[in-house]
């Protein structure tokens, strides 16, 4: 396996470009989740959520799965991001280049991960600034891991199905039948000790439910597993998935 | 240096079944321009992009500047330049980022790659607008950028697919002058499609005519132009051209000769060497020649020639062609789901 630095680097590069040119995305990919945050947190407010234990009040408990909610969508956007380039074209002339294609997987990786990762810590400073605590600084630290691992394994999955996609058509499928179950299934907005036992047994083989718990253990001190456990099981999903993502889309014909 | 840049035998890739590139073999010499002609469809971005390592072949062998292109994609990579039929540049970075992103993809390090990237944004004059967003840019600078961005890496071998499709008459002899220009100067074997007669008249040392994913004939325009027994004479003439018709039967080199009324049209080799001779033989018959008028062959009676349709007809029937041809192709991708 050759890895081509100056390629990773320059995809991130472009990655990163494009994103401070476009600043109607920027915006766009943080009111959803901060319309979520607002209104369900609003809304929720003074009703005593089953499972979430007196102390920790809903805002608390919701802000690190609206950070979660966040950076499962623009992972899988990014990773899907692929089918832009190749209805523009601009795919050919990466593939045409003399680069190993795990560069150019791990390059579209960086590039991606790092713009969600600016949205995600735009959301945790703007619920920061509307009275969300952090229990340390070092708990940011911790939850940036979470935020990596969760970023990364999505952007995988993404790109697994844009490279078994050929075009945009497929794009609302995956929105409705794969963002959004792994959304609702991860206990962002709820605790999942509240779903029937077998629906429990789903959620447990949703990445984002221990992403969605290694964020709560690391920025409120709450959480349903241990934060090694999220740990781990999340580290294991993100390398599965980057080795994945990398082998479909060498297998894929770009044009 | 490889004798050949590239070389083929038995190319074919099928789509479900249908050979959109069917059993093609050629070789291309290096520093040749080397042109691929025929309606779309005909199956010449197919080829382009088994050889420049995009798509797998079905079967066959392919050599580009002396690299195998199922077994060492990296090195073809590495010595090619490929300018595609559709625009493939990042539209949301300006000109000079889109070819920076190109330079280092390719491993050109800082001091060469500016060098580079202010040599070639010269010679398609686009220096001034080097910090335009590409998005802002007209279709024929855009082809400029991408011919300028197809250079950095200095190719062995360069692929142009469709180079001048849709854009202005003046832009178009821009393009064809710096192609031409590479090609002799630069040295860069050159292989281009296009389904412009006139494109593959002018810039290519040699062309193949191909159709529904063959190879009808493959030689020098000139020599395509030969087989149709030459150039075309016709002399008006006034007086009694008996004698004349006589005199002209006995040349050896007329190939063959009709006659309309008061016009006499005659087949020949080089015609515009014969003109003078021809006159002169009227002259002694007593005939006067009121009007001379030579036709050198086109690539479009060429075309006609081996496919027995003019390229402009087959556009038409291609059509229903491309369409199956789609449907082969979806078939693969809903497949694929």
């Amino acid at each position: 396996m050759i890895l081509n630095k100056t390629a990773i680097y320059v995809l991130w590069l472009r990655e990163m470009k494009r994103f401070m040119r476009a600043k109607s995305r920027v915006i766009g990919a943080l009111a959803m989740p901060l319309f979520f945050l607002a209104f369900l947190g609003l809304g929720f407010r003074r009703l005593a959520i089953p499972g979430v234990s007196g102390e920790v009040d809903y805002i608390r408990f919701l802000v690190p799965g609206i950070i979660g909610m966040s950076i499962l969508f623009s992972s899988m956007f990014g990773g899907l991001s692929v089918l832009w380039d190749r209805e523009f074209g601009f795919l050919k002339e990466i593939m045409v280049a003399p680069v190993s294609r795990v560069s150019i997987v791990l390059g579209r990786i960086a590039g991606g991960a790092t713009t969600t990762m600016i949205q995600a810590l735009l959301i945790l400073g703007i619920s920061c600034i509307i009275g969300f605590k952090i229990m340390s600084v070092s708990s940011v630290f911790l939850a940036l891991v979470f935020m990596t691992l969760i970023s990364i394994t999505f952007l995988g999955l993404g790109l697994i199905f844009a490279s078994k996609m050929r075009d945009m058509q497929g794009f609302s499928i995956v929105m409705n039948f794969v963002i959004f179950p792994l959304f609702f299934l991860s206990g962002a907005l709820y605790p999942i000790e509240n779903f029937p036992t077998w629906l429990r047994y789903i959620s447990k083989v949703d990445p984002l439910t221990y992403g969605v718990d290694g964020l709560r253990a690391s920025l409120i001190g709450v959480s349903s597993f241990s934060m090694i456990y999220n740990f781990v099981l999340l580290l294991i999903c993100a390398t599965v998935m980057i080795v994945l993502g990398a082998y479909f889309f060498e297998k894929s014909e770009s044009v | 240096m490889n004798e050949f840049a590239i070389k083929v035998e038995d190319l074919t890739r099928k789509f479900n079944g249908l050979a959109a590139v069917d059993h093609i073999s050629f070789t291309v010499d290096t520093g040749e321009l080397f042109g691929l002609l025929g309606p779309n469809g005909a199956g010449k971005t197919t080829t382009i992009n088994m050889l420049s390592t995009l798509l797998k072949s079905t079967s066959g062998y392919g050599e580009v500047a002396g690299h195998d292109i199922s077994k060492s994609k990296d090195d073809i990579r590495r010595s090619i330049g490929v300018v595609f039929q559709e625009p493939a540049l990042d539209i949301k970075l300006t000109g000079e980022e889109n070819l920076a992103f190109h330079a280092m993809l390719y491993g050109i390090k800082k001091v060469e790659r500016r060098k580079r990237i202010n040599e070639v944004l010269e010679l398609v004059e686009l220096t001034e607008k080097k910090d335009v967003l590409v998005e802002n840019y007209s279709g024929g600078m855009k082809r400029r950028l991408e011919i300028a961005r197809g250079l950095i890496h200095k190719p062995e071998v360069l692929f142009l697919d469709e180079p001048t499709l849709g854009l202005d008459a003046q832009t178009r002899r821009h393009i064809w002058d710096y192609i031409k220009k590479l090609n002799k100067e630069g040295r860069v074997s050159i292989i281009l499609t296009t389904h412009y007669m006139e494109e593959a008249d002018f810039l290519c040392d040699r062309i193949a005519i191909m159709d529904r994913g063959k190879f009808v004939a493959m030689d020098s325009p000139a020599r395509l132009k030969d087989i149709l027994g030459g150039d075309v004479v016709s002399l008006e003439i006034e007086g009694d051209p008996d004698a004349l018709i006589e005199r002209i039967d006995s040349l050896d080199w007329v190939q063959s000769m009709t006659r309309h009324d008061e016009t006499l049209s005659l087949t020949m080799e080089k015609g515009e060497r014969r003109i003078p001779e021809l006159i002169n033989a009227a002259r002694e018959k007593g005939v006067n020649v009121t009007c001379v008028h030579l036709r050198k062959p086109s690539l479009e009676d060429v075309f006609l020639h081996f496919t027995g349709r003019t390229i402009r007809e087959e556009h038409a029937s291609q059509t229903e062609r491309n369409l199956a041809m789609i449907k082969a192709r979806m078939g693969r991708r809903m497949g694929r789901r």
